[in-house]
């Protein structure tokens, strides 16, 4: 199943946990928000990724199905 | 009234400009009356079926949103009415960009065709009720709206409940998702998507949200066909559409042309520039400069404008002087790019103040002016893509735009020097 890790950045307050988890797969901007690696997290990471999602004090990072971002391409 | 009036397209006119503004006068909006008149009632107005019919003849016309993306106009119907819930829809007159009033002049001149529009689309996806949101500011509008609807309730034209509402004044406020997070009781700033309005937007509806002139331009392919709307225009970009020009010519205002049009025919129809021009500013405020001697080579459709870097966007353009500074006009453009940020997205609220603080930099000059280019670069890297919304993006594209075309200026400022004797100011919007 592939999944990609998505942040809300209305929600992300720059707290910057996620990328101390996950750095293989998200850095920090100069202002310390998330700048996250596009594209399905390899399987052997997966757990890294979960590990960042569950640490993010605001709910702000999430694995989604790479399928269900290309839905919202209907009305752009 | 409407039962007498003849069905048959005005065939002189057929072929000719304006279409959308034909028999638009100077001093008020056209009557029902007038407007029967003139194109005809479509008796189908408020009666097609969720039949499909309409959304054929749109797709066969080849109409795309007139309101910046350019996305096809049938592939969005379909979406809506291929929902399972019973939609709604919206249209879309809320035109936050300062240099753009084409939305405002077609409700003004020609509110019943923008209304044959919006109850044809209702009726082709199924809705029972539609909105036609305005910016607050917009207060003229507003009255020539409420007055042409309450026309048509006096004649019973739709089946359909129409209402307009008015969403708080802001550039990033006629966004789509901005108008629903309005119409919903928020404040009018983008949510994260999806949702798309077409999945969940009025009160959880699906929901389509239409520019007006792409509505206006479905009423008349209703009324006339494919083949008619076809008959201008290019085969991969057909129609008319209206176009703002402003800035350093003669006659600003809003311009119907057929896309494909050359440019400098555009600028010779405003009564050509009275001054010898920079550069253009293409597509509004999230447009593009373009060099004026490469401007001048191009048509206006999507195909030509691409290989500037630009697009037709939000259909404005603005002509900048020779005596005008390039990096100086941009700089105030950015600013207020950043000041209206909905202010929601860390990317947003703090690269386009850094962005524009630097631009400010570029634009005063001297030793500060030096380092402000390499800032620019890395900061536009890290706002792309970073926002809820396309805002970041659309700032990030004039700024490098602005970096392209005015490169000369830019090794003059780090210099301490500048060519601009003059201001041209760009319309910066009403303060919130």
């Amino acid at each position: 199943m592939n999944e990609t890790v998505r942040v809300n950045p209305i929600a992300c307050d720059a707290h910057g946990l996620c990328a101390e988890l996950f750095p293989e797969w998200i850095s920090l901007d100069d202002w310390g928000y998330p700048i996250v690696r596009p594209g399905p997290v390899p399987r052997e990471l997966k757990e890294h990724a979960r590990r960042a999602v569950d640490a993010c004090p605001v709910l702000a990072l999430r694995l989604v199905q790479a399928a269900k971002q290309s839905r919202a391409r209907v009305s752009e | 009234m409407s039962s007498s009036t003849e069905l048959a397209p005005p065939t002189a006119a057929a072929a000719e400009l304006p279409r959308l503004l034909a028999g638009a006068l100077a001093d008020r909006p056209l009557s029902l009356e007038e407007h029967f008149d003139r194109y005809g009632a479509d008796r189908q107005t408020a009666g097609r079926s969720r039949s499909g019919e309409l959304i054929e003849l749109v797709a066969a016309a080849g109409l795309t949103g007139r309101g910046g993306a350019g996305f096809a106009t049938a592939r969005k119907l379909r979406a809506v009415a291929d929902a399972h819930a019973r939609p709604v829809v919206v249209g879309n007159g809320v035109e936050g960009e300062p240099v753009s009033d084409k939305d405002k002049a077609l409700l003004r001149h020609t509110p019943h065709l923008v209304l044959d529009g919006v109850a044809l689309a209702a009726g082709a996806v199924g809705a029972r009720t539609a909105i036609v949101a305005f910016a607050a500011g917009a207060t003229h509008e507003i009255a020539v709206m409420r007055a042409a609807l309450a026309e048509r309730e006096r004649h019973d034209i739709d089946r359909i409940q129409i209402r307009v509402a008015r969403v708080p004044d802001g550039f990033v406020a006629g966004e789509e998702t901005a108008i629903i997070h309005s119409l919903n009781g928020g404040p009018a700033t983008p949510t994260l998507t999806p949702p798309r309005p077409f999945e969940r937007g009025v009160g959880g509806a699906p929901t389509l949200v239409q520019n007006v002139e792409t509505l206006a331009h479905l009423a008349l392919i209703s009324r006339f066909g494919p083949r008619w709307f076809r008959s201008i225009g290019t085969a991969a970009e057909p129609g008319s559409a209206l176009v703002t020009v402003g800035g350093a010519v003669a006659r600003p205002g809003v311009y119907e042309v057929p896309l494909g049009l050359p440019v400098a025919d555009l600028l010779a129809w405003a009564v050509g520039p009275p001054e010898s021009l920079t550069a253009l500013l293409v597509g509004g405020y999230f447009g593009t400069w373009v060099a004026a001697e490469q401007a001048l080579r191009l048509r206006l459709i999507d195909a030509d404008l691409a290989s500037a870097g630009a697009s037709l966007g939000a259909r404005a353009i603005f002509a900048l002087p020779r005596s005008a500074c390039g990096l100086v006009e941009s700089a105030h453009v950015i600013r207020y790019l950043a000041d209206e940020s909905a202010g929601q997205c860390g990317p947003c609220v703090h690269g386009l103040d850094a962005i524009a603080g630097a631009f400010e930099r570029l634009a005063r000059g001297g030793r500060d002016a030096a380092g402000a280019p390499a800032q620019l670069k890395r900061w536009l890297g890290q706002v792309k893509g970073r926002g809820a919304c396309r805002h970041p993006d659309g700032a990030a594209r004039l700024v490098e735009s602005a970096l392209r075309v005015f490169g000369a200026e830019v090794e003059l400022h780090a210099r301490g020097r500048c060519q601009g004797t003059r201001r041209a100011p760009l319309p910066l919007g009403r303060a919130r």
